[in-house]
């Protein structure tokens, strides 16, 4: 076995369902989630007693934040745009068996080159036109900022997961380099980059609040889940992805296609940036970086690449964060409690699912 | 050779009585008894899935029985890990094998040492070298594993299992990987372990083996232990009484003359009158070979042309090439007067040529997934079974459900992993997939390896009914008896050329034999 | 241009490539130990904040520097210990299990030190040098290199020792059984699992000094979220070096000297922006990895849990 499937083998494999119960399909998955979530809830509970604040007090104000109270459901709901679009990236790597950790840089270049470009846009164009025109901008820039380890990869055999880590330093850095050299806004004194005025920026959805971006990233992870599950393209990729010896003796051009699969990630997370900027930031600040694509990473993976159960998690994630930083101000546990209440529902669900699995494996003969 | 009255009545070094193992929904070992003895060959012969690798699983260390024991010199012993295996004297060559790609052969012999001692290099390497000389092996020490051919790794094993005092050698499907001349290299090799006084542990599944190096055989079927022949019973048969004998105990019934007639490989292919050249390639250079001189062939319709050779001449190189998988440094190649040779895989496949890849699982499927999707794998995004690149579900699983009629896939169902079949059904599922539709061309790499006796016969059948429709075919087999079998010429190769071609008569067998090993014809 | 390589320029770059270096040489090594066992240890992020943490909380409370490192070696193992359970053990997936441990690292730790110390930032006193007599006295070189805390003495000299047990040592030789294939270290009766727990151990025991290391020596502070990428650093020194802790070095003190490059520039009165410096040793990663890129292998069964007798 060569080094490299031995990495690949370690992607996940996935098959199509078999023909089970609706139950088992439906409610086991509901299940598997809603068990970790209340298991979190007791084990930070106890956390919180322990800094001497009520998890009651606490619980209430995430929840009224993040999904009671309308304007903190609009801000979660924007929050999830970019994280959506991010969780469609890495899901068609993942199910191409490419481990594309760059998703940061990538976003964050297509963020800071939209953040430049927008404001200029807007003055000479109609809105409509200049949004599209960055969010394509935005999606080249992604794509672009993966090529090297695209062809490094499809071409050389070199580990995409170095390539591209290393690519995500390079990129933060020089999107710095941007903002204060380049880009600069003369206007401020802070280093950032012009900003898009508010009414130039991506329109709310209806009366709300919500970013219209919150649809982009809706349709991208649905579109992705359906073009990886139900497409000649889509298959083609994940035979690559599951067995690569496989595909070059079925005759696909494995390199073509794994350039493809990062143009298409790196493009999503681009597009993530835009979205992000062009609906929520308008403009981007010296060091600024949100590194969603690292907190997607096991999101994606516990949704096991499946698109709605993404967009579920995304969700939860986001009342969290957003919930989070609310229930911070109000009880005066620090914000930072909100990365420990992740980790531990992360750790949870996936021993859940091994749990699970254990379980199948022992019943199924 | 056989110095059988010595050795009878000597108390066992192992003894597995009524030993049982089950698993979910199987009954994996049933009440098996089991006695090895010091200066024996013991033959464990069955189908896949008889239950001997969870015998010799028990026996090594890596599971434990659940009813039973295991006495070893008489003592009541639980086996509990493969340390305490080795510790007992009973060392294991696997089917696959297990050593460390990526050290040397002297490191490999140190692995399960003390953590904290030096692996002393220099010494290990020279008693590998000493214990080697005395068994007419040479392997080097400071190799890398990786490095070296199946047949060599192989031979460090026995060698390590050696080195760490075993009295009792297991050699799981040893012989499996082996071309013939390393088959029968191995038996002498047991024959000389056993005159030292080892007591040595031979499974598989290949009658001819099981005859020419077993003293003493036992057959397992379904989990029990369903007959054994004592080494002077042994001694006393002739070949064809044994496989008769032992075909019987293995499927239960007195065995079909054609099952026999297979095995035992007295069934030959009736002469064909020959068709029309349906390929043909002239002066092919294949990629990592001497390019000096190319490869010409022709395969008529409804030939079989065997291609003979030891394993790793570039016979796989050679059919990759053919299938367009591998791009060729120089030369031909014709399908039905057409060129072929800068088309993709794919064009090559729907003109007709068709490729049936010996790496079942890793290459020729994508284990996780459907039955019905590997049964596709070649035409994705055709029609019918995509339109317009969207998958057509029905049309997919109604063409594997025909499939899986048409070829005895045994599985589950059409949405099954095919991983989880037996590697019979994965070598049908391959079978079905490359010869529905319009095959003009097929070539086969080592069709039957790794496979049972039924399964053998079935692909066997499968190979030539697919000729008599018209196919022509291209036998690449290490098995020169399977050549024998089914071939009307044989061509053989090494490094990477041919060396000769020669009809499918009366002397083939010979003259095969020394152009494969380099004499001339 | 020539004002530039003063004397006081190249002391500090030396002594900021050695300072930013050493965090990152042990975190290469402890990953290395990980990798080589196959265990693709992502979070070793945590780890070393975990030790940051630590680190800095004993060092501060005892006043001993060397209580402090013990401190940072625990708070790596815990973190660690986590990941032996779950993903030596269990075999979970490496990929999300080091994700979460990192995340709840980065929370956890900046959560306790604003209870502890809500939003100020005590400094320890600065960390006493061992200056080695003789060669500390050679001009330039003589104060950045030879007149260090002895734990840089000690890191440096670890890269030998690791050298020296790789090679030497039938331990050496189960950590690359069990990367490559681990089936083959069970059979020889060598505990797959076991081994990688100790890998695993070992890597957080590492990765946590390291980040005791920049919060103690370094910094002189604990900052949430100070290690700021230098655990994926790790990984990627790791990945290239593969079995070769000297390479480690090599790589930890270029990544070093890049990152101190901005403030040794101000020495000598040059400014260039931090962020064109950081991109260099990333730049001059991937020019490396374009070049030689085809060697980049890894172990065989890197990121695969083993079950024994499955396949």
């Amino acid at each position: 076995m060569s080094a490299e499937a031995g990495v690949e083998a370690a992607r996940p494999a996935h098959a199509a369902p078999t023909g089970v119960a609706a139950w088992s399909r439906w409610l086991r998955p509901v299940l598997l989630s809603l068990g970790p979530i209340l298991a979190t809830l007791l084990f930070s509970g106890a956390l919180l007693l322990a800094f001497g604040v009520s998890p009651i007090d606490y619980y209430q104000a995430v929840l009224h934040r993040g999904i009671v109270s309308p304007s903190g459901l609009q801000e979660v709901l924007t929050r999830m745009a970019p994280l959506l679009l991010v969780a469609a990236s890495l899901t068609v790597a993942f199910r191409a068996g490419i481990w594309n950790l760059g998703g940061d840089g990538q976003f964050l270049l297509a963020a800071v080159v939209v953040a430049a470009t927008a404001p200029l846009l807007v003055t000479h164009m109609p809105d409509w036109l200049a949004l599209a025109l960055c969010m394509a901008l935005a999606a080249g820039v992604g794509a672009l900022w993966s090529l090297v380890p695209a062809l490094l990869r499809a071409y050389q055999g070199v580990n995409e997961i170095i390539t591209t880590l290393m690519m995500t330093f390079l990129g933060v850095s020089f999107a710095n380099v941007l903002v204060k050299l380049v880009f600069l806004d003369p206007a401020t004194t802070v280093p950032q980059t012009r900003t898009l005025p508010v009414d130039d920026r991506l329109p709310h959805l209806f009366d709300t609040r919500i970013s219209s971006g919150l649809v982009v990233g809706l349709v991208a992870v649905i579109l992705v889940h359906l073009v990886m599950t139900r497409t000649a393209f889509g298959l083609r990729l994940r035979v690559v992805g599951a067995n690569a010896r496989a595909a070059m003796h079925a005759g696909l051009p494995v390199p073509r296609l794994t350039v493809a699969v990062f143009a298409l990630s790196a493009a999503l997370a681009g597009l993530a940036g835009a979205v992000e900027i062009l609906g929520v930031e308008g403009n981007v600040r010296a060091d600024w970086n949100p590194a969603f694509s690292l907190t997607v990473v096991p999101l994606v993976f516990l949704a096991r690449f499946n698109g709605y159960a993404t967009i579920l998690f995304v969700f939860l994630f986001s009342v969290l964060s957003i919930g989070g930083e609310s229930a911070a101000r109000l009880t005066g546990v620090p914000n930072f409690f909100t990365l420990v209440l992740v980790a531990i529902l992360l750790l949870l669900l996936a021993v859940a699912e091994y749990a699970d699995h254990r379980h199948r494996e022992r019943t199924r003969a | 050779m056989d110095d059988v009255p010595q050795r009878r009545g000597k108390t066992p070094i192992v003894e597995m009585i009524g030993v049982s193992k089950r698993f979910p929904g199987v009954l994996a070992n049933d009440h098996v008894d089991l006695a090895i003895r010091a200066g024996e060959i013991h033959v464990l012969l069955g189908e896949n899935g008889a239950g001997k690798s969870t015998l010799i699983g028990m026996l090594c260390g890596l599971m434990q029985p659940d009813a039973g024991e295991i006495r070893i010199d008489g003592q009541p012993r639980r086996i509990g890990s493969p340390r305490r295996a080795l510790d007992l004297g009973i060392g294991t060559v696997f089917q696959h094998v297990m050593l460390v790609p990526a050290l040397t052969v002297a490191e490999n012999m140190a692995l399960g040492k003390p953590w904290w001692r030096s692996p002393d290099r220099a010494a290990l390497g020279r008693r590998l070298v000493e214990i080697g000389r005395g068994l007419g092996l040479s392997v080097r020490p400071d190799a890398i594993t990786g490095t070296l051919s199946l047949g060599e790794q192989q031979q460090a094993e026995i060698l390590r299992a050696l080195m760490r005092g075993s009295r009792v050698l297991v050699l799981d499907e040893s012989t499996s990987m082996l071309t013939p001349k390393g088959a029968e290299e191995l038996g002498a090799l047991m024959r000389r372990l056993a005159d030292q006084g080892l007591a040595v542990v031979f499974i598989t599944h290949k009658l001819k083996e099981a005859f020419a190096f077993g003293d003493r055989i036992s057959v397992l079927r379904l989990g029990r232990k369903v007959g054994e022949i004592a080494p002077e019973r042994k001694a006393a048969m002739r070949e064809a009484d044994f496989t008769a004998d032992v075909l019987g105990l293995m499927f239960g019934t007195t065995a079909s003359p054609a099952v026999v007639a297979e095995e035992t490989g007295t069934a030959r292919a009736p002469r064909r009158a020959r068709g029309r050249e349906l390929l043909e390639v002239s002066d092919l250079a294949i990629d990592g070979y001497a390019a000096e001189p190319g490869i010409d062939l022709t395969v008529a319709e409804g030939e079989i042309l065997g291609l003979a050779g030891i394993d790793g001449n570039g016979q796989r190189e050679l059919a990759e090439t053919l299938a367009g998988q591998r791009a060729a440094t120089r030369g031909k190649i014709r399908l039905g007067r057409e060129a072929i040779e800068a088309l993709d895989v794919g064009t090559r496949r729907r003109r007709g040529l068709r490729y049936v890849t010996d790496d079942r699982l890793g290459e020729g499927t994508v284990g996780s997934f459907p039955v019905a999707t590997n049964l596709v794998l070649k035409e994705i995004g055709e029609a019918p079974y995509w339109r317009h690149g969207v998958e057509r579900p029905k049309a997919i699983a109604a063409h594997a459900r025909d499939l899986i009629d048409a070829f005895d896939i045994r599985t589950p169902g059409p949405a099954t992993p095919i991983a989880r079949l037996s590697g019979g059904n994965i070598q049908k599922a391959l079978l079905a997939r490359e010869l529905s539709g319009p095959a003009r061309v097929v070539v086969y790499a080592k069709p039957t390896y790794g496979l049972d006796v039924q399964n053998i016969v079935a692909t066997r059948r499968r190979i030539r009914q697919a000729a008599e429709r018209g196919v022509a075919t291209l036998l690449i087999s290490t098995d020169l008896e399977e050549l024998i079998e089914l071939s009307d010429r044989i061509v053989v190769m090494a490094h990477g050329r041919l060396v000769g071609m020669v009809e499918n008569d009366a002397a083939a067998r010979e003259r095969v034999g020394a152009l494969m090993v380099g004499a001339g014809a | 241009m020539e004002h530039l390589f003063t004397q006081a320029f190249l002391t500090a770059l030396i002594l900021g490539a050695l300072t930013a270096g050493i965090p990152l040489l042990l975190a290469g090594l402890g990953e290395q130990i990980s990798e080589q066992a196959g265990v693709l240890n992502i979070g070793i992020e945590g780890m070393m904040l975990s030790g940051a943490y630590l680190g800095f909380l004993v060092a501060y409370r005892t006043g001993s520097i060397w209580l402090g490192f013990g401190g940072g070696a625990l708070g790596g193992m815990l973190v660690a210990a986590v990941m032996v359970l779950l993903c030596v053990r269990l075999g979970l997936s490496q990929i999300v299990i080091g994700i979460a441990l990192t995340i709840g690292a980065e929370g956890m730790t900046a959560l306790l030190h604003q209870f502890q110390f809500s939003q100020s930032y005590p400094r320890l006193p600065g960390v006493a040098t061992l200056p080695i007599p003789g060669l500390s006295d050679i001009p330039v070189i003589g104060p950045a290199l030879f007149n260090r805390p002895a734990i840089v003495y000690i890191a440096v000299a670890l890269v030998f020792v690791l050298a020296a047990l790789y090679r030497f040592t039938n331990l050496g030789l189960n950590l690359k059984a069990a990367g490559d294939k681990p089936a083959a270290l069970d059979a020889a009766g060598v505990d797959v699992v076991r081994t990688r727990a100790v890998a695993v151990l070992s890597t957080g025991i590492l990765a946590g000094i390291g980040g005791a290391f920049l919060a103690d020596v370094g910094a002189g502070l604990f900052i949430p979220f100070m290690t700021n990428g230098a655990g994926f650093i790790g990984i990627v020194l790791a990945m290239l070096a593969r079995g070769r802790p000297l390479y480690v070095l090599l790589g930890a003190l270029l990544f070093g000297a890049c990152l101190s490059m901005t403030t040794a520039l101000q020495v000598a009165g040059v400014d260039i922006p931090t962020d064109v410096i950081q991109m260099l040793p990333f730049a001059a990663v991937m020019a490396v990895l374009i070049a030689f890129g085809r060697r980049a292998s890894l172990p065989a069964a890197l990121g695969l849990p083993y079950v024994r007798g499955a396949r």
